[in-house]
């Protein structure tokens, strides 16, 4: 098993070799609602170009349509790719309005923003099939990983044999715990960062240029 | 009593009074290899938006599962749709299918699924050998 696993990572690599070219990677941000995916897509965009991709907030489905930063250039270790940033709604399977009544919204409100959610979500579901070249999955590191759509969209993404950085999002709030995260998906290395506060960011942006170049 | 049907090639639904109760739909294997991946998305949505729980005895594969969250996303309508809850046993870690299995087309898809209304359905425990469910009426 580990033999047909080491064979299957250097066919990987070698494929991805032949398919690299000058062109930018469509790098897909993809996660639950909430992980934090535009704080990260924001972090990201402005350590390296000075811009941010989109406003971040408590709310779910703030993102509600894919956002696109191009040309995001990420230089490590002698390692450097140029990269399409693709900030992505909080990907889910049901969506009720009623919810964001919670937030203090009016109905009218609540129900267009359940719409465009939904809308989000079907497309991304549709880049997620056709139009990224790789995926960053981000997870809040105080959640349980063990759901359904991790544990769908996992399998959706290693199905299209694209390559997947997880990343363990929150680790400064005190209820993290990254090994959860780790226990989850054992076939994937998991990186430990907080997008907010900017921690690990180095080793991110090092697996960034490492899985992706 | 919930209401069960085994699905067996008979296109007829058994009508019931399902007032009553939760309805649930058994797919087989069987009765799912010979449709395309639109007309099993179908099949599951329609029964789910009746109401009914949907337990596939094989599953989707990941391609479809995608399509399925797309077309649910289009199909959720407030106060009459919210879309679906489903489960799946997660994938052993032990038991990932290898380079040959896959490049000789041997790779399973199957993992019993259970796909019901989000507003009816609640899952109250999963491990890779047990799904715990609390199921409601509407």
């Amino acid at each position: 098993m580990g033999l047909l696993t080491s064979l299957k990572d250097s066919i990987t690599r070698v494929t991805d070799g032949l398919f690299a070219s000058g062109e930018p990677k469509r790098i897909g941000i993809y996660g639950p609602p909430n992980a934090g995916k535009t704080t990260l897509a924001n972090r990201i965009a402005r350590d390296w170009t000075g811009d941010a991709v989109g406003p971040e907030s408590h709310i779910p489905h703030e993102t509600r349509r894919a956002r696109r930063k191009e040309g995001v250039t990420i230089e490590r270790d002698g390692k450097e790719v140029t990269i399409d940033i693709v900030d992505t709604p909080g990907v889910t399977t049901k969506v009720d309005y009623e919810e964001f009544l919670e937030h203090d919204m009016e109905k009218e409100d609540a129900v267009r923003r359940s719409r465009e959610a939904t809308e989000g979500v079907a497309e991304a579901m549709h880049w997620l099939r056709e139009d990224v070249d790789g995926v960053i999955y981000v997870l809040d590191s105080t959640e349980d990983p063990f759901t359904q759509v991790n544990t769908m969209l996992i399998g959706i993404i290693e199905s299209q044999e694209l390559p997947v950085l997880i990343l363990a999002n929150k680790i400064d709030k005190e209820e993290s715990d990254i090994q959860r995260i780790a226990n989850a998906f054992p076939q994937h290395e998991t990186i430990p960062l907080s997008a907010l506060e900017g921690q690990n960011m180095d080793e991110v942006y090092a697996k960034i240029a490492e899985y992706f170049a | 009593m919930p209401e069960v049907t085994s699905g067996d090639g008979d296109d007829s639904t058994p009508e019931g009074d399902v007032d009553d109760g939760v309805r649930v739909d058994m797919i087989s294997g069987a009765r799912m290899e010979g449709l395309t991946s639109m007309e099993k998305i179908r099949l599951i949505l329609d029964g789910v938006r009746e109401g009914n729980i949907v337990i596939l005895e094989e599953g989707l594969s990941p391609d479809e599962e995608s399509k399925l969250i797309e077309v649910t996303m289009t199909e959720i309508s407030p106060d009459e749709f919210s879309g679906i809850e489903i489960e799946t046993y997660p994938k052993s870690s032990t038991k990932e299918p290898g380079l040959f299995e896959r490049l000789l087309g041997n790779e399973t898809t199957q993992k019993l699924t259970v796909i019901g209304p989000a507003n009816q359905i609640e899952t109250l425990h999963k491990d890779e050998n047990l799904i715990s469910a609390l199921v409601s009426r509407k």
